[in-house]
């Protein structure tokens, strides 16, 4: 090759020398990383725009109330990106270790973990200033949320469990935890009906972006996301672990240290969840109950296969499923379908997302010399 | 679509490729090539890697759709567009892997490769069948075996029978023996001659082995980087005139004369035992020491440990007992060692082990090197230039076929996949060089620049250990010859010295 030609693909990353195939077989893996998503959405649209059909509803006034719940308005925009706030974060506590080949779907156990963390540490610390206990209550969200993942890391890493069953399984000895707490040593005695911790107080709690109603959760997510992006795909650490990912033979004859990246990568995926579960603590609900396993950890596996990983399509997949969810209510109230339909909607794009998967590779017009 | 009408139903027919052209895209894998076959001949098919001669008879077989050409099958024009058609017409394609199911007994392999099986099978009938049909054919397979328990040679011959009992009587055979000891190789290949002699069969065979063209086939097409180089028959030509017409132009790495004498132990194995996958000793307590600027070669059939062995110096399987040591101190594969002690290896299936097919050439040259200055900085950063600089280099000094450097290395031929591997593993110092079958499956032109490079390697002192299946490699490269049995070294010579019946021997056990 040419000095000339690595300078143009240098200069312009994807624009090749003239004797190169055409544009959609140059970039035929990105179209299909959108293409193929998006059909499965709008695949799952169909189904689900069918089923309502069945209940009598029109599925075109049905389309119409979601757009219109999740993005039709400066309200409902607000709502939307307050849902995708904790959807970014434990979308990419899944997203993080499939770097490295590992299926962790434990999400939601790391969630609730780092919310016990992050109210524990603020409780510990009442009465100091509060930049001090937040920072704090972060620093703790994300190591009980980071350790939490790391556990099942290590039992993959030490002792050959899989790692999607067990960190399925810590889920629900989270929630255990979790009701231990907050109707035990955690309890504050004021809260009859339904058990929580005592607030963290109005002081401590981090507020909204200035000008919204939006609370700073989004911009804590936004921040992890392209952080993660840059440390996969531009750092030392990031490369190492795609070769563990991509290849573990190919990385252990290069020596590295298969061991560590698996950890560390399970602590950052935890971390992120746990930090998850510090904002909707700290900018949500005030104090810890139950409210927390409001089911993020589990949309936010929907949001990283959406994105195929991806730390950065995390975002846009996150504000798409958090307008799903905050569209509802208004769902509820017009068309008079149950609040639960958005679940089945969900339920229908992970089926599609997952089928569409075989896909990929196999679309004529898009492949190049095979 | 079938046009026209199918051969003869019994008896060998020809098959004639005219004025073949494929193109991928703007890639030209194809330009006008013209392949004929005489029915009932034994046709090679010769060419580097990359030359088409897959794309070729996958255009026969009905995988591609060739861009131009006509295929005529037992003299008539036939449009094969897949390969059902192909199969109605009698044409049968073994594959350089195996496509056997390995939980099943051979005779269900052979049942339900059929078109027609029953819902329900009539194993006592099917049976009796399958054994009328084995009593004709020139070779044996254990019906009532597990395919998981055969022999890679048992397996070849499995994949033929298969073929001829789904009644295809043209077969494509893709380098049919690089899974075969020479014996096992000389075994199938003179039985398939003879059903050739006989008027059964028509034989296309894809293959890099001179030896085997001279001694099986009749007549042998050239392709050379995707034109018709030459064509004509075996009787008239020599190995070095095919030879010649395969690379064209192309110069051939000559390999260094042996020069230096070996130095101080720089590797040592002391009762090294290893475990296979399921748990049965496969190495057991081994202890051996290779000088700098030495080359000891260990020998052996396929699955007598040795990959085991290589496994637990390549840092993919922990040692059960025993101790490593490099350069005296003890060795446990970590990326600081290897660097400090300056070790490189080039495993077999350079795809399967040492690549990750996903990410880009450039990338994969880079995996020894990423985490140190100049392709990171402050020790995190990846430095993106510094990557394709180096790759650009490596790729012109190690003449490694890619598009572009930013190309998955999973796009790249078997060749040019060691080459890169090469590039990565001997590219700076190489103190101690482990290497497993670094040729298998190779042309040519890949395997005299890794000889080449084994010895300068060698020549230049580093110690030198290579695990091969393929006795004339070790014999033409190393000093001293170790045979591996049953995971032991039952017997050690200096190459020179080494008897060949006795090495031979020891290799089967006896």
């Amino acid at each position: 090759m040419t000095t000339e030609a690595a300078d143009s693909t240098e200069a312009v990353g994807t624009i090749a020398p003239a004797a190169e195939p055409g544009f959609l077989q140059r970039h035929g893996a990105t179209i299909e990383y959108i293409l193929i998503p998006g059909a499965a959405l709008a695949g799952a649209l169909v189904a689900f725009g069918i089923f309502v059909a069945m209940f009598g509803k029109n599925p075109l006034d049905l389309y119409f109330y979601m757009y219109y719940g999740a993005f039709g308005t400066w309200f409902s925009w607000q709502n939307t990106l307050t849902r995708a706030a904790p959807l970014i974060l434990t979308a990419l506590c899944t997203a993080l270790p499939a770097q490295l080949g590992m299926v962790i779907i434990g999400g939601e156990g790391a969630l609730v973990i780092g919310a016990l963390s992050a109210t524990s540490a603020a409780l510990a610390l009442q009465g100091m200033p509060p930049l001090v206990v937040q920072i704090a209550m972060v620093i703790a969200g994300v190591i009980g949320g980071g350790l939490w993942i790391m556990l099942s890391g290590a039992l993959r890493q030490y002792r050959g469990v899989n790692e999607t069953i067990s960190s399925l399984l810590l889920v629900y000895i989270a929630l255990a935890i979790l009701n231990h707490l907050v109707e035990g040593v955690m309890r504050d005695p004021a809260s009859l009906n339904k058990p929580s911790t005592r607030e963290i107080g109005a002081a401590n709690m981090i507020g909204t972006i200035p000008g919204t109603d939006v609370h700073w959760g989004l911009v804590f997510g936004l921040i992890a996301a392209i952080a993660a992006y840059i440390l996969i795909y531009r750092t030392v650490f990031g490369f190492a672990a795609r070769v563990a990912g991509g290849n573990i033979r190919a990385a252990k004859i290069v020596g590295l240290n298969v061991s560590k990246l698996i950890l560390a990568i399970c602590f950052l995926a935890g971390g992120a969840a746990g930090l998850a579960g510090m904002v909707e603590v700290a900018a949500v609900q005030g104090r810890t109950n139950a409210n927390l396993a409001a089911g993020y950890g589990f949309t936010g596996i929907l949001v990283a296969f959406l994105a195929r990983q991806n730390p950065l399509a995390i975002i846009p997949v996150a504000i798409l499923l958090g307008g799903i969810s905050a569209s509802g209510g208004l769902l509820q109230r017009r068309l008079g379908l149950p609040d639960a339909s958005v679940l089945v909607l969900q339920g229908i794009i992970f089926v599609f997302v997952l089928a569409s998967d075989a896909l990929y590779g196999r679309i004529g017009f898009l492949k190049g010399r095979s | 679509m079938i046009i026209g009408e199918p051969p003869p139903p019994a008896g060998a027919f020809g098959v004639d490729a005219i004025a073949m052209t494929m193109r991928f895209g703007d890639f030209l894998a194809l330009d006008d090539v013209e392949l004929k076959v005489r029915p009932g001949s034994f046709h090679a098919l010769l060419g580097e890697n990359g030359a088409g001669k897959s794309t070729l008879v996958k255009c026969i077989m009905g995988y591609y759709r060739a861009t131009e050409g006509d295929i005529i099958v037992g003299g008539r024009e036939q449009a094969i567009s897949n390969p059902k058609d192909a199969h109605a017409l009698g044409l049968g394609m073994v594959y350089q892997h195996f496509t056997l199911v390995p939980a099943m007994t051979v005779a269900e392999n052979l049942v339900l490769a059929r078109d027609d099986v029953p819902a329900v099978v009539n194993w006592p009938k099917e049976m009796k069948e399958l054994e009328a049909f084995l009593a004709r054919m020139p070779f044996k397979v254990p019906l009532g075996a597990k395919v998981s328990d055969i022999s890679a040679g048992e397996r070849q011959k499995c994949e033929i029978i298969k073929q001829l009992y789904l009644k295809r009587r043209f077969l494509i055979l893709d380098e049919p023996t690089s899974v075969l000891t020479p014996a096992e190789a000389d075994e199938v290949l003179g039985m398939l001659r003879d059903m050739v002699v006989k008027g059964e069969l028509t034989i296309l065979m894809i293959t890099h082995k001179f030896r085997e063209v001279m001694a099986f086939a009749d007549d042998v097409t050239i392709l050379r980087r995707g034109k018709l180089a030459g064509a004509g028959k075996v009787a008239e030509l020599t190995p070095d005139a095919m030879a010649r017409t395969m690379i064209g132009a192309e110069e051939l790495t000559v390999q260094p004369p042996r020069t230096g004498e070996a130095g101080k132990t720089r590797l040592e194995l002391e009762k090294v035992r290893a475990l296979d996958d399921a748990g049965a000793i496969a190495v057991h307590d081994v202890s051996l020491m290779v000088r700098a600027g030495e080359i000891v070669g260990i020998a052996g059939v396929s699955g007598n440990g040795q990959r085991q062995l290589v496994e637990v110096l390549a840092g993919q399987r922990e040692a059960e007992s025993g101790e490593v040591r490099v350069a005296g101190e003890p060795y446990h594969a970590g990326r600081e060692e290897m660097r400090r002690h300056k070790m490189s290896l080039l495993p077999e299936e350079p795809l399967k082990n040492a690549c990750v097919g996903g990410m880009s050439v450039a990338d994969n040259i880079a995996f020894r090197e990423f985490d140190r200055a100049p392709f990171a900085s402050l020790g995190w950063w990846l430095n993106r230039g510094a990557f394709r600089d180096d790759a650009n280099r490596k790729i012109g000094q190690y003449k490694i076929k890619t598009r572009t450097p930013d190309t998955p290395i999973a796009a790249l031929s078997g060749g040019n996949v060691q080459r890169a591997v090469l590039a990565r593993e001997l590219g700076g110092n190489v103190e101690v060089l482990i290497a497993a079958n670094p040729c298998f499956g190779l042309d040519f032109a890949a395997v005299a620049q890794i000889h080449a490079e084994i010895m300068a390697a060698r020549n230049r002192g580093a110690a030198v250990l290579l695990v091969s299946e393929d006795l004339d490699e070790l014999l033409e490269l190393s000093d001293r010859l170790v045979v591996m049995f049953h995971g032991e070294f039952v017997y050690e010579a200096r190459t020179s010295e080494a008897d060949l019946t006795v090495v031979g021997r020891h290799m089967a056990g006896h």
